[in-house]
């Protein structure tokens, strides 16, 4: 099967819950076409002790956001979340290059 | 009188936790527990409300939401210069002491209930009033006497709890009781039983906030049991001197004071100022008042009520 497919960024943010509603209206005022949000839980490890973010209750919540779309797009998306919420909230990004096949929805 | 099984899930809840076991409830699980009992509340206090005149509520309405608002401003210097917290970091923990723990409420209300003392049917509405004011001064406390801005004030107005409370308490009061009968099997009849599986889970999360504390000092949690301690108290003495309300009335209006936000105030303040530090609020209002309000402060304010 000879399959055409089509190169792309696929942008990554894990943040805290409160911040989904800020991303997506960020992502899309970027020019994103679309996005996929899932809870996620996670920790990291300093120097203090282990710091969980388990997703108990209403309070430690985290979110996966995923952007797929050109990479000027996603790099401008990251560049902006970087700046806005870096520096307060919990928040990681990723880029990273994936193959898509039907280019016009990315 | 046999120990409250609310009390004793959640105790099951937090010494899971410490054990390290591996009892987790699904998220979705969890909110939809809080959900229900969001709505129950709201229900239930809208179903007693249409029974009596407005006007009867309108000075604890009142006096609720003035109660609510100014706590921060009380709280905020103690915070700053007694506790030692950053400006906006004072702010933060205010504001969750000034807004209001539903979850508090209810056990209260149970506790009540099981001793037979009755209370104004209203008071869920007070709850559903105090939820806002609080964060709405945190966030003024925290920009240095400027106003909250619009983005601000909808999230907080937005937020489920006061959706739900609201909303049910609007819907209880259209319907009244015959509208209400063929929901109470499942917003009244099962009420406690739900509780007790929501306090389990409340029981693992706050055992799971116990090593935040080490870090939050000891002044904080001094304060996290003193505030609930006075402003409890304080509470009844006003419910029941200023506002005229019944001993159990004038105990919700203490466990309503003394009690600290957990769900709204955390995401509120997040946004609102995301300068403080979060865990400094959740940690307080969730691993020492809670627990200090289910376990002490509680039977304390009815034993005070009870003297009134």
């Amino acid at each position: 099967m000879n399959v055409t497919t089509h190169r792309r960024c696929q942008l990554t943010i894990i943040a805290e819950y409160v911040l989904e509603e800020k991303l997506i209206v960020l992502a899309r005022g970027l020019g994103a076409h679309g996005y996929t949000v899932h809870e996620v839980r996670g920790g990291s490890f300093s120097a203090d002790g282990e710091r969980r973010r388990e997703g108990a209750g209403e309070t430690d919540r985290t979110i996966e956001m995923k952007v797929i779309s050109e990479r000027a797009v996603a790099e401008q998306i990251a560049q902006q979340v970087l700046d806005q919420f870096g520096g307060n909230f919990s928040v990681r990004v990723l880029l990273a290059e994936v193959e898509v096949f039907r280019p016009g929805m990315y | 009188m046999p120990i409250d099984p609310l009390v004793l899930t959640f105790a099951l809840g937090v010494a899971a936790r410490l054990a390290r076991s591996d009892l987790r409830f699904p998220e979705p699980v969890y909110e939809a527990l809080s959900i229900y009992l969001l709505l129950a509340i709201g229900l239930k206090g809208g179903v007693e409300l249409s029974h009596q005149p407005l006007s009867h509520v309108a000075l604890p309405a009142l006096f609720a939401v003035f109660a609510g608002f100014a706590l921060p401003f009380i709280l905020f210097p103690a915070l700053r210069h007694v506790v030692g917290l950053t400006r906006t970091d004072a702010s933060s923990v205010a504001a969750h002491y000034g807004s209001v723990s539903v979850v508090t409420f209810a056990i209260a209300t149970a506790y009540l209930q099981q001793r037979g003392i009755p209370a104004e049917s209203f008071m869920p509405v007070l709850l559903a009033l105090m939820e806002a004011p609080g964060i709405i001064a945190g966030v003024i406390l925290a920009r240095s006497g400027g106003t909250a801005g619009a983005p601000v004030f909808r999230e907080v107005a937005a937020n489920k709890g006061i959706v739900l409370l609201a909303g049910g308490i609007v819907i209880g009061w259209i319907i009244g009781s015959e509208g209400y009968a063929p929901l109470k099997p499942l917003f009244g009849d099962l009420f406690r039983g739900l509780l007790a599986l929501y306090l389990l889970e409340l029981g693992l999360v706050v055992g799971g906030r116990f090593a935040d504390l080490r870090r939050a000092g000891m002044r904080l949690v001094t304060f996290a049991v003193i505030t609930p301690l006075v402003m409890g108290a304080t509470g009844v003495g006003l419910g029941s001197w200023l506002l005229g309300l019944s001993a159990g009335g004038a105990v919700l209006f203490g466990v309503l004071l003394a009690s600290a936000s957990y769900i709204a105030a955390p995401a509120a303040m997040r946004m609102a100022v995301p300068e403080a530090n979060p865990a400094l609020g959740i940690s307080a209002a969730l691993a020492v008042t809670f627990p200090f309000n289910v376990f002490i402060n509680i039977p304390l304010l009815v034993l005070l009520g009870g003297m009134l």
